[in-house]
C-alpha cells in the first residue's frame, strides 16, 4: 500500500509538471471533467460495487458540494481547500443520513431513496434564491493562482489531486478486512451478519465516504465554470455517467471505474464538440445495456478472460 | 453455573401465522443437544432468532448469563454463537479460503494458517483455493460448518447440515461434530436424519406448530407417541 | 408511461381519440412487456444470484434510452392533444370540474377496479400475488413462477400504455416527466404498501391532495419534492406502508 501510494505522489509530481509541455488551455479544461469522473465513478464503486448498493442520485451529492462550496464563498471568501472539505462533509453527511434512512431495509430502498433525494434537493435549491435559484449563480474566480499561471491549471491539478486521493482510498479498502466485509456483505448480508459482520455499520461507512468523495468533486465546479446553476449540476447525466462507467470498466476492483471514467469521459468530450449533446449521453446508455448484458464484469472481467493468469 | 443458552417463553409471529408460542429451553454448557420437529415446526425460526436473524416478538434470550434479546446477530456472533444455514450461504465472489478469513477478521482475530488448519479438519484443504460458487452441494454443506468453526463459538449450531447427504457423508459430518464437541463447544443440532440424533444428542427438544411436546434422552423421545403423531399425522 | 403518451400523441394526431388510442395501445404495450421481462430473465436471473445489481443497472439504462430518445424525437417543448372533452368543465355552482379530470379519473378508476378483480379473482391473478410470498410453493402447485412473472411485467407495462393516455389527456407531456413520476409511483407504492391494490387508490388521493395543498400554499416550484418528501418520510417511518404485509 505504501508503494502505492508513493506511486501516486509521483504521478502528482507529472500532473504538476505538464503545464510545462502542454500549453493549450482547452486541454485542460477537458482533462478536468475527466479526472471529476474518476473521483465520481470511484466513489460510487466503493459502495456500489464493493457492497451492491445502487446510487442513482449521484448528481444530488455532487451537486450539494458545489452548492455548498459557492455558498461558503459568497459568505466567507473560504479558500478552495477548505470549500472542498466543506463540500466533502455536507456530502457525506448526506450520505450518512439517507444510509441512515434506508440501509435497514432491502436494498431497493436505498436506491430509490437516492432518486429521491436528488430530486427534493432539486428542488430546494431552485428555491433559494442566496444561491441563485434556478437562474443560477455567477461565480468569481480568486485573483491569484498558486502554483500555476492560470487558474484551470490549478483547478486542473487539484482535480487530480483528489482522483489520486479516492483511487488510493478505493485501493486500500478494497485490499483490506473492510473490503472484505463490504464483498460479503454484497455476496449475502445474512451470512454476513451471521460471521460477525457489523454490515449496518460498514455500509453506512460506505455510504458516507461514497457521499464526500462525491462532494468533494462537486466543489470545485463552480470555479470551474464560474458559474454554477440547479439543471447542470443535479443533471441525471452525472447518475447515468457515475453508475455506467464502474459497470463499464469493471466494479470490484479500483481499476474499473477508473478505466471506466477515462473511457467514457474522453468520448463524451470528443462527442459534445461534435454532436447533439443528447446523443453523447444516450451513448453512455447505451454502452451500459450493452455491457451489463454482454459483460458483466466490465472491461476488466475482458481483459482476465482474454489474458488469463494476469492480475 | 448457569446453563449456556436460556429461551424463555419465546414468541415469533409471522402477520398473522404464529411461529413460536412461548418456547422455553434451556441448553448446559459443553452439551450436545438435538432439535426435531416435523417440517415447519418452528426449529429454524427458533434458530433464527437465537442468532439474531429474525427479531423475536416476545420472551426472552440469555446467552452466558446475558440477556441478548436486543443484540444485533453480528454481535451475538461475537458473543461466541455461531451457526450453519440450512441452504448453505457461500460468499459466492469469495475462494473457500476467504469465506473462512470473514468471520475470522470480524470475530475471532485469527489469522490464514488457522483457517487453513479448520479447512484440514473438514476436509476441503485442497479446495481452498476454489472459487465458493464452484463447488459440490456436499463441499458446501462442508464451507457452511467451516465458518460456524472459524468463528470459534462456545455454541454451534448446526441447522440440517445433513440433509441429503450418502451414510458416509454424514457419518463426515458427525465426526467433525463430535470433534468440536469434544474441545468443549455446545452443539445444538437440528435434524430430521433420526439416526444421527439418536447418536449425538445427550438430550432431544421435539417442536411442533410452535410448541415443545416433549423433551428428554433421544431414547424417550424416539418411542413418544405425540412425537410419532407428529411427524406420520394424526 | 411516457412512451406511452407519446405514442397516444402519434395516434391521437392520426385522428383517434386519446382513450381510445390508450386501449388500442394495450396490447402492443403488453406484448412489448413480455418481451422485456422475458430478455431480462435470460440475461440476468438465469445467471445466477448475484444479477441484482446488473438487473437495476440495465433497466436504468433501459429507461435512460427512452428518454433521451424521446427527446432526440421529439425535442423537450410539450405536447398535448385535443378532444371532446379537453377545455370544457362541469360546472357545479361554485365549483368547476374540467372534463379531461373527469375522464381521466373515471378511466383510471376502472382499471384499477378491473385489476384488483383480476389480481384476487381469476387463477393468473393470485398466482402472481403468490410469486411474491413463495416462489417455490408456487412451483410446486403447478405454476411456472418466470411465466407468471412475464404475464405480470406484461400487464404492468400495458397498464402503462393507459396511464400514457391519461396522462397526456391530463396535461401537456416533455420527455423529462419520467424523473417526477418514477418519484409519484414509488411515493404512492411505498405508501400504499407493497402487494396492496386499494392501498394504491388511498395512496393516490392522498398523494394528489398533498400535491395540490402544497400547489396552492407554497407556490408550483415545491411541488415536485412532495412525493419524495413524502416517500423518504414514509420510509423512515413506516416503510411497510399504510397496507403492507
Amino acid at each position: 500500500m505504501l508503494r502505492f501510494v508513493a506511486g501516486a505522489l509521483v504521478a502528482l509530481g507529472l500532473f504538476a509538471a505538464l503545464p510545462l509541455f502542454v500549453h493549450n488551455e482547452y486541454w485542460f479544461f477537458a482533462g478536468y471533467v475527466v479526472l471529476q469522473f474518476i473521483v465520481l465513478a470511484t466513489a460510487w464503486n466503493i459502495l456500489g460495487g464493493y457492497a451492491g448498493y445502487v446510487n442513482f442520485g449521484t448528481g444530488a451529492f455532487f451537486a450539494v458540494g458545489g452548492y455548498t462550496a459557492v455558498a461558503l464563498y459568497k459568505a466567507f471568501a473560504l479558500p478552495l481547500g477548505l470549500q472542498i472539505l466543506a463540500g466533502a462533509a455536507a456530502s457525506g453527511l448526506l450520505g450518512f443520513g439517507v444510509g441512515l434512512l434506508t440501509l435497514r431495509l432491502r436494498g431497493i430502498f436505498f436506491s430509490i431513496a437516492t432518486i429521491a433525494v436528488a430530486i427534493v434537493l432539486e428542488t430546494v435549491v431552485v428555491n433559494w434564491s442566496y444561491v441563485g435559484g434556478a437562474k443560477g449563480l455567477p461565480t468569481m474566480r480568486p485573483a491569484s493562482t498558486p502554483l500555476f499561471d492560470s487558474y484551470t491549471v490549478w483547478l486542473f491539478f487539484v482535480m487530480a489531486a483528489l482522483a489520486l486521493l479516492s483511487v488510493c482510498i478505493a485501493r486500500y479498502i478494497e485490499t483490506s478486512w473492510i473490503g472484505r466485509g463490504l464483498r460479503a456483505i454484497r455476496d449475502n448480508e445474512g451470512a454476513a451478519e451471521c460471521s460477525g459482520v457489523p454490515t449496518l455499520k460498514l455500509k453506512l461507512g460506505a455510504a458516507t465516504l461514497s457521499g464526500a468523495l462525491m462532494g468533494a468533486a462537486g466543489a470545485p465546479f463552480a470555479q470551474y465554470l464560474s458559474f454554477i446553476e440547479p439543471s447542470s449540476s443535479f443533471s441525471l447525466t452525472y447518475a447515468v455517467n457515475a453508475l455506467a462507467m464502474p459497470m463499464i470498466g469493471g466494479v470490484g476492483h479500483w481499476v474499473g471505474p477508473v478505466i471506466g471514467a477515462v473511457l467514457l469521459g474522453t468520448v463524451q468530450q470528443w462527442a459534445t464538440v461534435r454532436f447533439q449533446s443528447e446523443i453523447n449521453v444516450l451513448v453512455v446508455g447505451v454502452l451500459l445495456v450493452v455491457f451489463v448484458v454482454a459483460a458483466p464484469e466490465g472491461i476488466l472481467g475482458l481483459a482476465r478472460k482474454l489474458f488469463p493468469g494476469k492480475r | 453455573m448457569s446453563d449456556l443458552l436460556e429461551v424463555s417463553r419465546l414468541a415469533k409471529n409471522f402477520g398473522g401465522f404464529t411461529a413460536l408460542d412461548g418456547v422455553s429451553l434451556s441448553v448446559a454448557r459443553g452439551e450436545r443437544f438435538g432439535l426435531i420437529g416435523p417440517n415447519g415446526s418452528g426449529k429454524t425460526t427458533l434458530i433464527n432468532c437465537v442468532s439474531g436473524a429474525l427479531a423475536h416478538d416476545g420472551g426472552s434470550i440469555r446467552f452466558g448469563g446475558e440477556d441478548i434479546s436486543a443484540l444485533p446477530a453480528y454481535q451475538r456472533t461475537r458473543r461466541g454463537i455461531a451457526r450453519s444455514f440450512q441452504i448453505p450461504r457461500p460468499f459466492h465472489s469469495m475462494s473457500v479460503l476467504e469465506n473462512l478469513l470473514v468471520p475470522l477478521e470480524y470475530v475471532s482475530g485469527g489469522s490464514e494458517d488457522e483457517a487453513q488448519e479448520i479447512l484440514r479438519q473438514i476436509g476441503l484443504a485442497d479446495k481452498a483455493q476454489t472459487r465458493s460458487n464452484q463447488l459440490s452441494q456436499v463441499e458446501l454443506r462442508k464451507l457452511e460448518l467451516a465458518r460456524a468453526m472459524a468463528a470459534r463459538p462456545r455454541l454451534l449450531i448446526s441447522d440440517e447440515a445433513m440433509a441429503g447427504l450418502s451414510s458416509n457423508e454424514v457419518g463426515e459430518v458427525l465426526e467433525i461434530l463430535f470433534r468440536l464437541n469434544a474441545t468443549g463447544i455446545t452443539v445444538i443440532m437440528i435434524e430430521h436424519i433420526m439416526q444421527a440424533v439418536m447418536k449425538f444428542s445427550q438430550r432431544v427438544v421435539c417442536l411442533d406448530a410452535g410448541r415443545i411436546i416433549c423433551e428428554g434422552a433421544p431414547a424417550e423421545i424416539v418411542a413418544n407417541p405425540e412425537v410419532q403423531r407428529a411427524y406420520l399425522g394424526a | 408511461m411516457v412512451l406511452g403518451a407519446y405514442a397516444t400523441y402519434e395516434l391521437v394526431g392520426l385522428g383517434m381519440d386519446p382513450v381510445l388510442a390508450g386501449l388500442a395501445l394495450t396490447p402492443a404495450f403488453f406484448l412489448f412487456g413480455l418481451a422485456v421481462y422475458q430478455f431480462y430473465y435470460a440475461t440476468f436471473e438465469r445467471r445466477g444470484t448475484d444479477q441484482g445489481l446488473r438487473g437495476i443497472a440495465f433497466f436504468f439504462g433501459v429507461a435512460f434510452i427512452v428518454q433521451v430518445a424521446l427527446i432526440l424525437a421529439f425535442g423537450v417543448d410539450q405536447r398535448l392533444v385535443e378532444a371532446d372533452y379537453i377545455g370544457t368543465s362541469l360546472e357545479f355552482g361554485d365549483t368547476r370540474i374540467p372534463k379531461r379530470m373527469l375522464v381521466a379519473f373515471g378511466v383510471a378508476l376502472a382499471m384499477t377496479a378491473a385489476l384488483a378483480l383480476y389480481l384476487s379473482r381469476s387463477f393468473t391473478g393470485r398466482a402472481i400475488k403468490a410469486v411474491a410470498q413463495d416462489e417455490g410453493a408456487l412451483r410446486l402447485m403447478g405454476a411456472d413462477p418466470v411465466r407468471i412473472k412475464r404475464w405480470a411485467f406484461g400487464i404492468a407495462t400495458a397498464t402503462c400504455a393507459i396511464a400514457g393516455s391519461l396522462l397526456i389527456i391530463v396535461g401537456p407531456v416533455d420527455p423529462n416527466l419520467d424523473r417526477l413520476y418514477i418519484g409519484r409511483t414509488f411515493c404512492v407504492v411505498v405508501l400504499a404498501g407493497l402487494g396492496s391494490m386499494s392501498g394504491t387508490l388511498v395512496a393516490g388521493l392522498i398523494l394528489g391532495i398533498a400535491e395540490s395543498v402544497v400547489l396552492s400554499t407554497v407556490g408550483t416550484a415545491w411541488a415536485p419534492a412532495v412525493a419524495f418528501g413524502i416517500l423518504l418520510v414514509v420510509l423512515g417511518v413506516r416503510p411497510a406502508g399504510l397496507f403492507g404485509r
